[in-house]
């Protein structure tokens, strides 16, 4: 079985980790994993802020670097479920069946464990306590909701602690968290409230968009929880 | 209807500095999604039920015309009169004539947010009329001269300790911070304005095509009162109101009060099919139904946002919307808040007016997930996005970063030359987020851009794995 990988621009930039991660557990589980390079971004940024236009000159080119792929995974929620609405996107007709092809050969990673790979068990330690944060494209768009909590809880060592609100919005949405970055920030902080009652040390999540939101507020505020992307710990041994 | 721009930003940059506001939303959202969620729990089948609700609505709006016309000739034949208008000036005129030919001074009102919408009650008062809302909750929002900011909870705003300052310096008595006891003085004061009342005014819930009948749910006994005292009735539904059989209504009735307050029933749920008939001991001598438009229609024409219409005005979205949770409905500036608000107010008031309401969603879809009637309100939302940049209503500068962007971001040098930049950019300023990013460091931390990206990477991971 052959993966293509997808890696999210703030995956690529920012935790470059997060992908190394997903490429390791793919690997651990006899996937064999190849990465386009000529990748960039779903254009997700774009369609989400209603410029349409500009989002589908990022998602034809997605398609054309991808529509070959066996399965395309990627570490993120949010990015999937943009590649997921590339059909309603006003893509050349010549593209149409490979753009359908794209999106529905697309997983989240721990969709693609649990529900394609059929694993729970990773093969992962990780001895410590950790709460999970459900991040919105992830549990709304594409309905992963007790996959990565699956996941987690056959992690050698890993104690999973439920926070309260756990579905609740970090407050990130793109930019949205820069439209409006003061209302972000009060979303962001009332999950951190969560977050720290749960009195945990590691927060998780599938996306890292949710993760620098938290991961910011969490540091801003001196608070000692640290944000960890699901696939670091599903790749830890 | 003409409004001035209203200023988003603003009205965020207010309601986040107001704690005590905050507080009494986050703490009434909270209490209602707790009791929405123990009644939904009882139903083994609420997500069937969603659907044949979605399914009829869809049915209904698509075929409107036919259901409405069938509605007047129902209600027509049961002795009520029917009156349509395209706009608020019209409603409200239709409303002043009826007012008129019943010489009609004083009138009492049940909580209606369509008439919110046509801004009733301003208008009526300007021409001397008295007007009364007798929901506790509108009656206390009028008396501070507020907007509600909650569909089904109108001073959802405001703690018990502020209503009873409000109302002991409205009554000149001292009145207690008890909700039990401010219900009960407000009640021995509303009970001679409804006994001398000239009119009542009320909205309506449900109205149902095939019987001509108008259902109306509410918990106090005020609206009964409304419809019922006075000699003469008049009710104002929006043409998205009307539901087609009888046998319909028991599943809307399931979905509304668990959805909407979290009951199982409202305490009363009042079907008027007709005014007084010659052995009925009371009931009005005339009931007058005024079917509005008001910019619903084109929401017909439009088969991204034809959905909207599909809305019962149970106000679930408001209560798990996050962002609605952090600042209340009074931001929004207008009479619907929340994720429905946003979604009608660029239809309703003109994108020009209302450009940022689209986009007051992190597209969380938490709305669409409670939705009893499941309309797809943050794609809706994200496809009024699209119509606001179609109109060029965003900033210039935000067009040409998002054109640059999007243009670095189709190639492959480009790409990688400007994740060489924002390396260059978070070495030279370090952690001094707050200097570059100043709409995000001023509030959160900011990572540093890693040393090598996963591009860069990527080779040394297929050396070490031997590939």
């Amino acid at each position: 079985m052959t993966a293509s990988l997808f890696i999210p621009c703030l995956v690529d930039l920012f935790f470059p980790e997060t992908g190394i991660a997903t490429v390791k557990v793919l690997e651990r589980l006899g996937v064999r994993v190849i990465y386009p390079s000529e990748q960039t971004c779903c254009g997700q940024p774009a369609f989400n802020t209603g410029y349409r236009r500009e989002a589908t000159r990022l998602a034809v080119r997605f398609v054309r670097i991808f529509r070959d792929a066996e399965y395309i995974v990627a570490p993120s929620g949010s990015c999937v479920s943009m590649v997921k609405m590339f059909p309603e996107l006003d893509i050349p007709a010549s593209l149409h069946e490979d753009a359908a092809h794209v999106s529905s050969h697309i997983y989240e990673l721990s969709e693609f464990l649990v529900n394609v790979l059929k694993t729970e068990d990773v093969g992962a330690a990780f001895p410590h306590t950790v709460t999970y944060h459900e991040s919105c494209h992830l549990r709304r768009e594409l309905g992963v909701i007790d996959e990565p909590r699956r996941l987690l809880k056959h992690v050698r060592g890993l104690s999973l602690v439920e926070m309260e609100n756990a579905d609740l919005c970090c407050g990130f949405g793109g930019t949205f968290a820069v439209k409006f970055p003061l209302l972000s920030t009060a979303m962001g902080e009332q999950k951190v409230r969560s977050i720290t009652a749960a009195n945990v040390e590691y927060v998780t999540a599938g996306d890292s968009g949710c993760l620098l939101q938290i991961g910011g507020l969490l540091s801003r505020h001196g608070i000692r929880t640290q944000p960890i992307h699901i696939a670091e710990i599903l790749s830890s041994d | 209807m003409s409004v001035d721009l209203i200023d988003i930003q603003k009205n965020i940059r207010e309601a986040l500095r107001d704690l005590p506001l905050r507080t009494a939303v986050w703490k009434a959202t909270e209490h209602s999604l707790k009791k929405r969620e123990g009644v939904v729990g009882e139903v083994a089948n609420w997500e069937e039920l969603r659907t044949l609700a979605h399914q009829i609505r869809k049915f209904t709006i698509d075929h409107l015309a036919q259901y409405l016309q069938e509605f007047e000739r129902s209600a027509t034949a049961n002795g009520m009169k029917v009156h349509w208008a395209q706009d608020a000036n019209e409603s409200v005129s239709i409303v002043r004539t009826i007012l008129q030919q019943h010489n009609a001074k004083h009138i009492v009102k049940s909580k209606s947010m369509t008439t919110e919408e046509i801004h009733l009650n301003a208008l009526l008062e300007k021409d001397g009329y008295s007007v009364v809302e007798t929901d506790l909750g509108e009656y206390i929002v009028q008396l501070a001269g507020e907007m509600p900011s909650h569909i089904t909870a109108p001073a959802l705003h405001k703690s018990r300790e502020a209503i009873a300052e409000l109302l002991t310096k409205k009554f000149h008595e001292p009145v207690p911070s008890d909700p039990a006891l401010i219900a009960s003085i407000v009640r021995r004061r509303l009970r001679d304005l409804f006994l001398s009342a000239d009119a009542g005014i009320s909205g309506v819930n449900f109205a149902v095509a095939e019987t001509g009948t108008l259902c109306i749910v509410e918990n106090e006994g005020n609206a009964r009162f409304t419809i019922t005292l006075p000699h003469v009735h008049i009710a104002i539904m929006g043409i998205d109101k009307v539901i087609p059989r009888m046998a319909d209504l028991a599943l809307f009735l399931k979905l509304l009060p668990r959805s909407a307050t979290g009951q199982r029933m409202t305490s009363y749920v009042s079907l008027i099919s007709s005014p007084r008939q010659t052995n009925d001991p009371d009931g009005p001598e005339e009931i007058h139904i005024i079917i509005l438009d008001n910019g619903r229609s084109s929401l017909l024409s439009d088969s991204s946002l034809r959905q909207v219409l599909y809305c019962i005005r149970c106000g679930a979205c408001l209560n798990t919307c996050p962002v609605y949770r952090q600042i209340g409905g009074h931001a929004y500036g207008w009479v619907y808040q929340g994720p429905i608000g946003g979604m009608l107010a660029p239809v309703m008031l003109g994108f020009n007016t209302t450009p940022l309401h689209p986009y007051l969603s992190s597209l969380c879809g938490a709305c669409a997930e409670i939705c009893p009637v499941k309309i797809d309100i943050h794609h809706v939302l994200l496809y009024e996005r699209s119509l606001v940049v179609a109109q060029r209503r965003t900033s210039r500068i935000e067009r040409i970063i998002l054109k640059v962007w999007a243009w670095l971001m189709s190639g492959r040098w480009r790409y990688a030359f400007s994740t060489r930049i924002a390396q260059l950019l978070s070495t030279i300023f370090g952690k001094g987020a707050k200097v570059y990013l100043p709409v995000w460091g001023q509030t959160r931390d900011f990572p540093p851009a890693a040393k090598k990206t996963f591009h860069q990477l990527y080779r040394k991971v297929r050396e070490t794995s031997g590939q």
